[in-house]
């Protein structure tokens, strides 16, 4: 397996993603800088956390009209695997490369904390080593994680299994109190109809290794590896 | 010529900051504010001189970057470059 991670002027979270496919997982990693085109050879693009260009004007609204971008989305439509992590996630809704939109969370307030978060569709290519039903614990840091979606889109994304995570209480509930921004459905993570683009708000990269509290977030990292 | 383009959250969305602003100026003594939706103002100033070709591009501009549809509307108007914004 041969990893890109995407760096825009302001991702923050680049460095951390890099460390845990090459020194964890020991596979093949590399920068993607972002005023560049994407060469051949890679098998997955990471889009990382942070506040790509300050987050003006919108989350994640001007990286998409970065150069690398266009050739994100060729990689995507060709089958390649694609995964956005917080900001990364609000850029690929933004390039709409998934349905939906972000919202600032319902409190309004930035909130970074442990999550318990539940795998609801195991069968994509980066969750296919979780069980379904899984609780996770993993942490969240974000203002504009509140998801979006329309009733005919929410019915779609539910019709085909879209929905890849839900915010749920430790015990696996999903209801209202386990919902810490307001997302629509305790939507914590989606894909597209094909499986191959995985956009998340919780952060698996900080959660890969027993000395940062707990190794719940390598398998979406590891399932890609055989 | 210059524009002023209004973004503004479709009606059915959520508006958390809206929301928010309309408590304190509640508890801040205004009585009957019973919504607030917050939105984004933009001022623009183009080379263009046809009104028509303006009103293109302001379009695409609304469209592709300063809205995003999935969740907000616009509108923008169009005036002449002497006029103060």
């Amino acid at each position: 397996m041969k990893y890109g991670v995407v760096v825009f002027p302001g991702s923050n979270w680049d460095h951390d993603c890099y460390h845990v496919v090459k020194h964890v997982l020991r596979e093949s990693v590399e920068y993607l800088w972002h005023e560049k085109e994407i060469t051949n050879g890679f098998d997955c693009l990471v889009l990382p956390g942070g506040f790509s260009y300050g987050d003006y004007l919108r989350a994640g609204a001007l990286a998409m009209f970065s150069k690398i971008m266009r050739s994100v989305k060729d990689f995507a439509d060709r089958g390649g695997l694609v995964v956005g992590i917080c900001n990364g996630f609000q850029i690929l809704l933004e390039a709409g490369l998934l349905p939906g939109a972000m919202q600032r969370n319902k409190t309004l307030k930035f909130i970074s904390k442990f999550t318990p978060v539940k795998v609801v569709n195991n069968a994509i290519p980066f969750t296919r080593k979780y069980q379904a039903g899984e609780v996770l614990n993993i942490p969240i840091a974000h203002a504009e994680g509140n998801y979006f979606a329309s009733d005919e889109t929410l019915k779609r994304l539910r019709d085909n299994g879209q929905i890849v995570f839900q915010y749920c209480s430790p015990e696996g509930e999903i209801d209202g109190a386990s919902n810490p921004n307001g997302s629509i459905d305790n939507i914590a993570g989606i894909c597209n109809e094909k499986g191959n683009v995985l956009g998340m708000m919780p952060h698996p990269e900080r959660c890969a290794e027993l000395i940062l509290g707990n190794d719940h977030g390598l398998r979406v990292f590891s399932s890609l590896s055989s | 010529m210059k524009a002023k383009v209004y973004v503004t959250l479709k009606e059915g969305v959520l508006d958390p900051q809206g929301k928010t602003i309309r408590h304190a100026l509640n508890n801040i003594g205004f009585q009957g504010v019973n919504e607030v939706r917050m939105g984004k103002y933009f001022e623009i100033r183009l080379d263009d001189q046809d009104q028509e070709a303006a009103s293109e591009k302001l379009k695409r501009i609304c469209h592709e970057m300063l809205s995003n549809p999935v969740i907000e509307n616009y509108r923008f108007e169009i005036l002449p470059e002497k006029v103060d914004l």
